[in-house]
């Protein structure tokens, strides 16, 4: 018997001890068990990706884990580095807060003889993500992307009103047009190279360019594929299922959905880039410079239609639209300070966003189930840790420094220095983004904190739960701690892309 | 409704969607009254909203520009079976030549898929059990998604069903459905052997349990799959699968010792853990096809 490398074994079992928690659940009886099986999972798996970011960064190194017992071109196989595994550890972080800050909207809002159905979406989301973090084979991103869409609309519908059965069917509509262009993209790529693994993937269409052969399919294949996963991840105008999915959704639902479910493709849309398309193929494809327009373009008309909303979700989900572009931006820009800016960036909204969305929850709570901003007046007085939790998380998105937002809109001025021919591109709708996020988010947060009088009513202190206090400590904490200590994670990132490539 | 002076504010309406939302009243009312005739032809966002020719030519268009671009893509397609596609390569080489003798299955489909790509079925089989969760989610009957008044109407479809005698379905059910039933268990088993295999053997136990509760009542099926056994069933299999599939990987990744047998091909115990696996993943099948049934037929298992 040789040594085992337990170190590596780490993707494999945070995947399948996710996927176990799920299947698990429909047997335990109640909600809160569910609910407890899911925090330990979480915990879990934060604790053995940690272990495993601090393993690779200490060496160095990125590996391959072949599941089963065939090797690469013949099995499936996982691949983990830096990047991935500081991925995996933001998910968890991220999930964990959010889930536990929000299991009060879960008890809450889901009928409680569902609630364990629940948690399995939840348990099974997180696995996908894991999957689609660490996978290096295109058709296991195929099924787990298919496993992520069943999961999200479960997310969205288990509030079971008629608004969330309409906000599920749109959602359910735009999210299988993506899954149906990534399945056309992966058999007509599956057919000219002959391979699905991303290593020997990559090398064929290397030689398919070299020699000219299939270049049309390839173009298509890369489109399809590109687009596929920018409908799944709600680019500009793509976009339409956000608003009204996330306004219907369970708070820890929408939260989830946003800061992280979206991010997941994102990100295998980095590493298909750098590890089957390679970027030289991806420039001359103009791919990236399409991505590049749509970012642009979603970064001011995302910010446009917030500040039109007077509803809090829906204007939190037109955000999104607006930071899923700026993501778009920095991978547009095809250089890898730019491509760092865009990793550090999904870090920072999921940490940000998902906050905003619990906080956003438990004021419209408090004020009585109203949304419309109107009513909100006065919600930071109401309940003051929600209030300051909110306006941490707006502040970061404007890009106030201290806060982690800051940091990577300077990471995304800077890299437009290295982008020839794009840096007065970039840098004039990063200013006006800017500005017109401050426009929308400064008179939500002002709005908050005006007291009103009411005569007849006298002013109830709500209890807030100790859960969702704790939570968003951590997520202020975390905030600015990203905004102040960030440069071992660009570091992080950077070597994790170096690997990548 | 705002006011539509300005341009901006029409694009406003426009965005927002407002004037679409006509009422049918408001509309009856403004049909009926005489239309000015406009000899300036101002372009109204109204009509070009709610203008359908306009959306059936854009759909047209895109559907249009769409197929001509897969077309020119199959067309560019290496030819279906020639022997230098780039799909011939070792990777298929190695699946049709070793297959027998790595996976001690005949049928090289069922290797492929149970061993040499286990990952990706147990994704497949994740998928099947989270529809029906979902399923189960959205139409079981609980405090929330259901009225008196529906509940009396199914109370009465259920006597209606009683007294109906459905002779001609009754006579063939009791008939067909066990034929079919045996049928798809055989092409489980013999999932690694011949063609077949847990997902099209499962669809064919499921079709037989579909006709036998069309024929005899859902109570008739509940005496022996309810939601208990269902849930049992279910999730039984995954684990199933799960500890199988955790051995073989965790084993074949770490290099250690993997002692399962593969017996000599084609026999019926052969194959290693192809068999147990098809009968789970056959399972998993068959009860996912008959809760959707009755999901959607009752709201309930």
């Amino acid at each position: 018997m040789e040594h085992i490398n337990w170190i590596h074994n780490i993707p494999f079992f945070s995947i399948f001890l996710a996927m176990f928690c799920g299947i698990i659940t429909p047997l335990l009886k109640k909600g809160s068990i569910a609910r407890m099986v899911h925090t330990g999972m979480l915990c879990v798996v934060f604790c053995m990706s940690v272990l495993l970011l601090l393993n690779v960064y200490q060496n160095g190194e990125s590996f391959t884990f072949m599941m089963g017992h065939f090797p690469a071109p013949w099995g499936n196989e996982l691949r983990a580095g830096p990047l991935e595994a500081l991925m995996a550890v933001t998910f968890s972080a991220v999930m964990l807060l959010t889930t536990v800050g929000g299991a009060s909207f879960i008890a809450h809002d889901v009928v409680p003889e569902k609630q364990n159905f629940y948690y399995i979406m939840l348990n099974a989301l997180f696995g996908a993500m894991l999957a689609l973090t660490y996978t290096n084979d295109i058709f296991t991103a195929y099924v787990f992307i298919e496993i992520l869409t069943i999961a999200s609309c479960a997310l969205i519908m288990a509030k079971g009103t008629a608004q969330s059965m309409v906000g599920t069917t749109h959602y359910l509509v735009i999210s299988l047009l993506g899954s149906g262009m990534i399945l056309f993209g992966v058999s007509i790529l599956y057919s000219i190279t002959g391979q699905l693994l991303f290593p020997q993937m990559k090398e064929a269409i290397i030689q398919l360019v070299a020699s000219g052969q299939y270049t049309f399919p390839l173009l298509v294949v890369t489109g399809f594929v590109f687009i596929g996963l920018a409908i799944k991840s709600a680019l500009f105008p793509f976009h339409s299922m956000l608003p009204g999915a996330y306004q219907a959704a369970v708070p820890t639902s929408s939260g989830v959905l946003s800061g992280l479910v979206l991010k997941s493709y994102i990100l295998l849309g980095i590493k298909l880039i750098y590890s089957v398309f390679s970027v030289d193929v991806m420039l001359q494809l103009k791919i990236i410079d399409i991505l590049f327009v749509f970012g642009l373009a979603g970064m001011v008309m995302g910010s446009v239609y917030a500040m039109r909303e007077t509803r809090m979700k829906r204007m939190l989900a037109y955000s999104s639209v607006a930071q899923i572009g700026y993501i778009y931006m920095g991978i547009g820009m095809a250089s890898r300070i730019g491509m760092v800016a865009a990793c550090f960036h999904i870090l920072a909204h999921a940490v940000t966003k998902s906050m905003l969305f619990l906080c956003c929850g438990q004021m419209v709570e408090d004020s009585g189930g109203k949304e419309q901003i109107y009513y909100l007046r006065g919600a930071g007085f109401r309940n003051p840790l929600a209030g300051i939790g909110f306006t941490v998380g707006a502040l970061s998105m404007v890009g106030v420094p201290l806060f982690v937002g800051f940091i990577s809109k300077l990471y995304f001025a800077t890299a437009s220095v290295y982008a020839p021919g794009k840096m007065a591109a970039v840098l004039i709708v990063l200013g006006i983004s800017m500005v017109l996020n401050a426009l929308y988010f400064l008179p939500s947060v002002i709005a908050i904190w005006t007291p009103v009088k009411k005569e007849n009513e006298t002013q109830t202190r709500i209890s807030v739960s100790p859960a969702f206090g704790v939570c968003i400590v951590a997520f202020v904490f975390l905030n600015i701690m990203l905004g102040i200590y960030y440069r071992p994670f660009i570091r992080i990132i950077e070597m994790g892309i170096i690997l990548l490539q | 409704m705002h006011k539509k002076n300005t341009f901006l504010q029409k694009l406003k309406a426009w965005v927002n969607g407002e004037d679409t939302l006509l009422h049918a009243d408001e509309y009856i009312a403004k049909r009926k009254q005489p239309q000015p005739k406009q000899w300036l032809r101002s372009p109204s966002v109204e009509k070009i909203k709610s203008n359908r020719a306009l959306y059936s030519f854009l759909c047209v268009l895109v559907a249009m520009v769409f197929i001509t671009i897969m077309m020119v893509v199959v067309s560019e397609l290496p030819t279906f079976g020639n022997a230098s596609n780039p799909g011939n390569n070792e990777v298929m080489e190695r699946y049709l030549e070793k297959g027998i003798e790595e996976t001690g299955a005949i049928n090289f489909v069922a290797g492929m898929i149970l061993d040499y790509r286990a990952f990706d079925t147990f994704g497949e089989s994740n998928v099947l059990f989270l529809a029906v969760i979902c399923v189960l989610m959205l139409l079981r009957r609980d405090s929330k998604n259901i009225s008196a008044a529906e509940e009396k109407e199914i109370a009465e479809d259920e006597a209606l069903d009683a007294v109906d005698h459905k002779s001609i379905l009754q006579v063939g059910a009791k008939y067909l459905s066990p034929v079919i039933i045996l049928y798809g268990i055989y092409v489980i088993l013999n999932g690694h052997l011949s063609p077949g295999g847990g997902f099209s053997g499962g669809s064919i136990v499921g079709g037989g349990l579909i006709l036998y509760a069309a024929a005899f009542g859902h109570q008739s099926v509940q005496r022996f799959l309810n939601f208990r056994t269902f849930t049992w069933i279910s999730v039984g299999c995954l684990l199933t699968y799960f500890a199988c599939k955790s051995y073989s990987f965790f084993t074949g990744a770490n290099h250690v010792g993997y002692t399962i047998p593969k017996g000599i091909p084609g026999h019926i115990l052969s194959a290693g853990f192809i068999l147990p696996l098809n009968i789970c993943v056959g399972l998993i099948v068959a009860c996912t096809m008959y809760g959707f049934y009755a999901l959607f037929t009752k709201g309930d298992i």
